[in-house]
């Protein structure tokens, strides 16, 4: 009896470790193959908590207090990276700029993913008539020019917030992954678990969204992480212009704002230059680790 | 054929109408209207009442947008308050400079992303491919608006190659040949700074585009046959793999509209993207509203191209 016990245990031991890995466990392996990838990630968690801690004791009010003593000041043992034209300190409004940045960036790519996983879905579930109809208006919303659309909507929206702005960024940003759910979605719905699903009577809501969603689990990760690092490029490009947050909120897109000052992009570099590094840093490392879980859904460019 | 460039006309009406009711329902969220530039003390409330009247901005919505969607079929397309002349006058100007810095910004584009797209994928894997995918790779984390701003700083202001602002040097005289170096030497430092950002997509699209087509086995018959290795590339491989960029073409169109608005702000080159900033950041309604409706089109157009060109070289698109 027990060595009968025994065998079944060793059946299963082996059973499951012939089991294919798990989407999630295959993105991880090849993330940790990857040095570059890996050290990105690492760096992201890094400033992130960097980031998020120090802003804790950092007073936002007091940072962004004009003092008219210490107007574009370089970098001293007081203003690490100097003073803008407002005599505020550079570091301040860089580690409160980030965070900002990356709140309104994550907060913007979750509002665009919920919402792009639940239309395509439909969308590509459904097929037929209804897709064809759901896909025209995504056409629409495509070619329009967004940025103008978005800054134009900044420009007249009567009680501009901070909550405001992510949902104009977000009314606007949304298509790109609904086009990808939606065409994934309709090959899923010709596979045999979904049909024999539907034959056992599940509702179509069961089956999209407890049985094709996590299959598609792996390609919703990737495609939000390389749209984090799209959102917080621009969320900082309209900053830059002025439509982003206001001054009193920085962001970094903020900070490289003053460099439209042609005195001070020539001779205060201290003002932009360091939140022009960091975007691109912070970009590059997003798109980095991005890149390396796209590779792990991918098993022909697969490294590890 | 033209059953297929029917059926995407179809598509392509109802989107600009969709596009002007937007627009039209932007306008109506803007604060003030036509009048709102000429309110001053001394005018009687009265008369600018009865003027609002007379212009029918008292009408229902549905009535406005039709008065508004015939006098922009028409060439009016209002008046701007800060300037006090027609819009139409205004952009007609600024559309040429914006045409001028697309075309030499599409040139630069595909001058670099065909040379480099093909040496990566035909040489895919070497260190060659590897530098030029690097630049790809680096390219799309940088956004443009640093890049162009890295790029004044340097080239306009540390070096001085280029003019830091405007789309020609004041005083030369229109038609003449300094005429014509000064707006390239203004056009081309933008240019080139868009250009090296949006090329990457094509590169890499490039790229993966050769290296699918080397493994097809018409180009395994090519070789078969004895064709050269040039002969391979140049007439078997280049030729498919070119026209679906030749096709993208009109679809490059909604991301140059993007660009300009960041690269004409930056180095203040008079078109339509500083246009609409300054017009925006002046409150002047009417000229936003047309350059957004403009620019609408202008992609609309742009994608409408794009899939008839797509459907020229591609006969399965045009079956289904």
């Amino acid at each position: 009896m027990d060595s009968k016990h025994a065998y079944v245990e060793e059946t299963q031991e082996q059973m499951r470790s012939v089991k294919s890995p798990s989407g999630i466990s295959i993105m991880w392996r090849e993330l940790v193959r990857d040095k570059v990838a890996l050290f990105s990630l690492i760096f992201l968690i890094l400033i992130t908590t960097f980031v998020y801690g120090i802003s804790l004791f950092l007073s936002q009010e007091e940072i962004v207090t004009v003092d008219l003593f210490a107007i574009h000041e370089p970098p001293s043992s007081e203003y690490w990276l100097g003073t803008d034209y407002g005599g505020r300190d550079i570091f301040g409004q860089l580690i409160i700029g980030t965070r900002n940045s990356l709140s309104i960036g994550i907060l913007v790519t979750l509002m665009t993913g919920l919402i792009g996983i639940i239309y395509g879905l439909v969308s590509g579930y459904y097929g037929g008539t209804i897709d064809n109809m759901l896909m025209r208006i995504v056409d629409f919303f495509m070619i329009l020019p967004f940025l103008m659309v978005i800054i134009v909507f900044v420009a007249i929206v009567p009680k501009y917030t901070i909550l405001s702005f992510s949902l104009i960024m977000t009314a606007f940003l949304w298509m790109g992954i609904a086009r990808l759910i939606r065409s994934k979605a309709l090959q899923e719905r010709e596979l045999d678990y979904a049909q024999a699903s539907r034959t056992l009577g599940s509702s179509h809501l069961k089956i999209m969204f407890t049985q094709v969603l996590p299959n598609l689990s792996s390609l919703i990760i990737v495609t939000m992480t390389l749209n984090l690092a799209a959102n917080i490029g621009l969320e900082s490009g309209l900053s830059f212009l002025g439509f982003g947050f206001p001054e009193s909120t920085p962001s970094l897109g903020t900070l490289l704002g003053y460099a439209r000052n042609p005195q001070t992009l020539e001779f205060r570099w201290w003002v932009w230059v360091p939140a022009a590094v960091l975007i691109f840093i912070l970009m590059l490392s997003v798109r980095n680790v991005g890149e390396a879980l796209k590779r792990a859904t991918d098993a022909r460019q697969r490294r590890g | 054929m033209w059953k297929f460039i029917v059926r995407r006309l179809f598509i392509t009406a109802p989107q600009i109408v969709l596009l002007s009711v937007l627009v039209f329902l932007m306008a109506q969220m803007m604060p003030g209207d036509a009048l709102s530039g000429l309110i001053d003390p001394n005018i009687d409330p009265q008369a600018i009442e009865q003027q609002r009247e007379k212009l029918g901005l008292n009408n229902p919505w549905y009535v406005q947008y039709k008065d508004w969607v015939v006098s922009a079929l028409q060439g009016d397309l209002g008046q701007s308050f800060r300037f006090k002349m027609p819009v139409t006058d205004l952009v007609e100007q600024r559309l040429i400079n914006t045409f001028w810095l697309s075309l030499a910004t599409l040139i630069i584009t595909y001058l670099i992303a065909i040379p480099l797209g093909i040496t990566s994928g035909r040489f895919n894997d070497t260190l060659r491919d590897q530098i030029i995918t690097g630049y790809t790779y680096i390219g799309f984390a940088t956004p443009l608006f640093i890049f162009a701003l890295v790029m004044l700083w340097l080239f306009g202001f540390h070096f001085q190659w280029f003019p830091t602002s405007g789309s020609v040097a004041p005083g030369s005289e229109a038609g003449s040949l300094s005429y014509v170096i000064s707006k390239l030497h203004h056009l081309l430092l933008p240019a080139i700074s868009m250009a090296l950002i949006t090329t990457v997509n094509t590169v890499q699209y490039l790229r993966s585009e050769i290296i699918d087509t080397k493994q097809k086995d018409f180009i395994i018959t090519a070789r078969a046959k004895g064709a050269s290795e040039s002969r391979v590339y140049n007439r078997h491989i280049l030729r498919n793999s070119l026209l679906p960029i030749a096709a993208f073409f009109g679809y490059e169109i909604t991301g140059l509209i993007g660009g300009t608005v960041f690269v004409e702000f930056i180095y203040s080159y008079p078109g339509m993207g500083l246009l609409f900033m300054d017009s925006i950041l002046q409150r002047d309604y009417s000229v936003v509203t047309s350059v957004v409706l403009l620019f609408g089109i202008a992609s609309i157009l742009g994608a409408l191209l794009s899939d008839i060109i797509l459907s020229l070289i591609d006969p399965r698109i045009r079956i289904k």
